[in-house]
């Protein structure tokens, strides 16, 4: 009796874990194991895996020099860099100018909020019509100044475009976070620096943002991760067109996948993506880790 | 000082022009969305746009005619099991991690933060290979693959509310000779509602929202609705007014959840940033 209480009491922790660690195996960990193992294999879509099609690293290899792969990276860079350091800039400028509350503020970040909460491939679509050549708001408005931009059938413009749209949709959550932060900011250190007669740009430069710091490297990490991911709302704005001018890294793996069929080059360069997002990942652990900053 | 006075005055003024701006440039797009939805053909390709119409409701009748209406069954369905079930699991996971000292317990820690960030498009391939030959394809390994993906950030935004919860709480009642687990469904649970609702938010969300798993695991039968909206473009053209509706119907409920409770969305998105 004793015996088998203690037995139990030992089992205990592991019933609480096992239901969420199984699926996680099974629905995480598992795939991924899955991916690599596929990344040596040249098959396509509803295929067997055959000894035959067997390449090892050579699918790496020659997915990795691949020009349109070469692009898509290209195209992924430039866009996260762009949106990233736009969102920050606007999101914590507007944090510096709304930090003190006002009456309404909870509204306020509501409405904020909603370009976050509703479906990517919605927010896709909203934009895919605002930009639209002929029956968009935006082309509808520019008609005053005689302008018809083709924005979603101009690289350039439609580069532009997809730029335009996370910012729009993620500018919030930099906005949300940075305010968080300067909320819970010591006021103490910010009353003596204007005690020293601080103007309220050096309280911004000296003060402010050295102690906001940490929350702001945590924002970008995040951001630039969630950028790497996405790719429901290109997928729905262009596509990834014209050309490959908006075509985003997972949007590439994704078509090459279910479009193309080429499932160890797909495979392959999901890896490489995983590597990039979960180093990504462990960096934004080392800053912040919620198990252990709450010491126990 | 009326100087001083006049100065915060018109400080004010400038923080709530930008707030008023702000928020105008956040919901225009939301509401293009729903003015589309409710104008007919001829309006909507007029090339003018204007938010104001007659409304008309043709466009939500079609749209609810097609096989809509079962796609969005199936976003209920799925949305609804996997939000319940990741609650559970990711609640009692959190609180093995928060409360018991055991072998395995820093691993499954560690590796749940970890794989938080995988990317949907790394999954959808392998996924695909994995549930196919085992017939999980469908609806249900949709649903495995949605807990699985929310799972971690569950577990690790409960733990932080576990935490709170003082330990005394449960040492009274294992006193009073209460089992773990009656101890955790009938004591440590209902004290969470806070965090469980910000979980919950969360993970309905991403499983009413997720296009990348779905466009691969479903067929005609099984379809969710974010496929289905996108499947409104076709070679053809695109009819911008059913879409809109469609797109309408789809965002409607994290809309809602969004004015319901904004204060625990808040939550949730600082919590990984800002302590607590």
């Amino acid at each position: 009796m004793q015996l088998g209480s203690g037995l139990d009491r030992r089992l205990t922790p592991y019933v609480f874990a096992a239901p969420a660690v199984l699926i996680m195996l099974f629905g995480l960990l598992y795939p991924v194991i899955e991916a690599f193992r596929l990344s040596f294999y040249e098959v396509r879509l509803g295929e067997p895996v055959t000894a035959q099609a067997f390449r090892g690293f050579a699918i790496f290899a020659e997915a990795l020099s691949d020009s349109s792969v070469r692009k898509s990276m290209a195209v992924t860079l430039q866009f996260s860099i762009i949106v990233v350091a736009i969102e920050m800039f606007l999101g914590v400028g507007l944090a510096l100018i709304l930090e003190k509350p006002l009456r309404g503020m909870m509204v306020f970040r509501t409405l904020l909020v909603l370009p976050m909460m509703i479906a990517p491939i919605c927010v896709g679509l909203i934009w895919r019509y605002m930009f639209d050549v002929n029956v968009g708001p935006i082309n509808s408005w520019l008609s005053v100044f005689a302008l018809k931009p083709a924005w979603l059938a101009e690289s350039g413009l439609a580069f532009f475009a997809i730029c335009v749209t996370d910012i729009w949709q993620f500018t919030p959550f930099v906005f949300i976070l940075a305010l968080a932060g300067l909320q819970g900011i010591d006021q103490s250190s910010v009353e003596a620096a204007k005690m020293d007669g601080a103007s309220t740009l050096q309280i911004i430069r000296y003060v402010k943002l050295p102690l906001l710091a940490p929350i702001l490297m945590i924002t970008i990490l995040m951001r630039v991760i969630d950028a790497l991911r996405g790719l429901e709302v290109v997928y729905a704005m262009t596509n990834g067109g014209p050309g490959l001018s908006t075509e985003l890294f997972s949007l590439h793996i994704y078509k090459s996948a279910f479009v193309t069929q080429r499932m160890g080059h797909s495979a392959a360069l999901s890896i490489c993506l995983l590597i990039v997002t979960t180093a990504l990942s462990a960096l934004l652990l080392m800053w912040s880790n919620p198990l252990r900053q709450k010491g126990r | 000082m009326p100087d001083l006075a006049n100065h915060e005055r018109a400080d004010d003024t400038v923080r709530i022009a930008t707030v008023a701006a702000l928020a105008v440039v956040s919901i225009l797009p939301i509401l293009v969305m729903l003015s589309t939805s409710l104008k007919t053909q001829s309006q909507i390709f007029s090339g003018s746009f204007s938010f104001f119409m007659m409304p008309t409701f043709e466009n939500y009748r079609n749209v609810l005619e097609g096989r809509f209406l079962g796609y969005l069954g199936n976003s209920i369905i799925v949305s609804v099991v996997a939000t319940v079930l990741t609650l559970v699991f990711g609640t009692m996971c959190a609180y093995a991690i928060s409360r018991f000292r055991f072998a395995g317990r820093s691993p499954i820690a560690m590796s749940t933060l970890l794989v938080r960030t995988i990317p949907p498009a790394v999954l959808a391939i392998p996924v695909y290979f994995i549930l196919t030959p085992l017939h999980l394809d469908g609806l249900a390994g949709l649903t495995i693959s949605y807990i699985a993906l929310n799972l971690p950030f569950t577990i690790w935004l409960l733990y932080g509310f576990i935490e709170q919860v003082p330990t005394e709480l449960e040492e009274a009642a294992t006193v009073d000779g209460c089992g773990p687990y009656r101890l955790f469904f009938t004591l440590i649970l209902p004290l969470l509602k806070p965090g469980l609702a910000a979980a919950a938010i969360f993970t309905f969300r991403i499983a009413w929202n997720e296009l990348v798993l779905a466009s691969i695991l479903t067929n005609r039968t099984s379809r969710t609705l974010p496929y289905g909206v996108y499947l409104f473009i076709t070679d053809v053209g695109i009819d911008w007014g059913q879409l809109m509706a469609a797109g309408m119907l789809v965002a409607l409920p994290p809309l809602i959840f969004t004015f319901v409770a904004a204060r625990q969305i808040i939550t949730g998105l600082t919590a990984g940033a800002v302590k607590g």
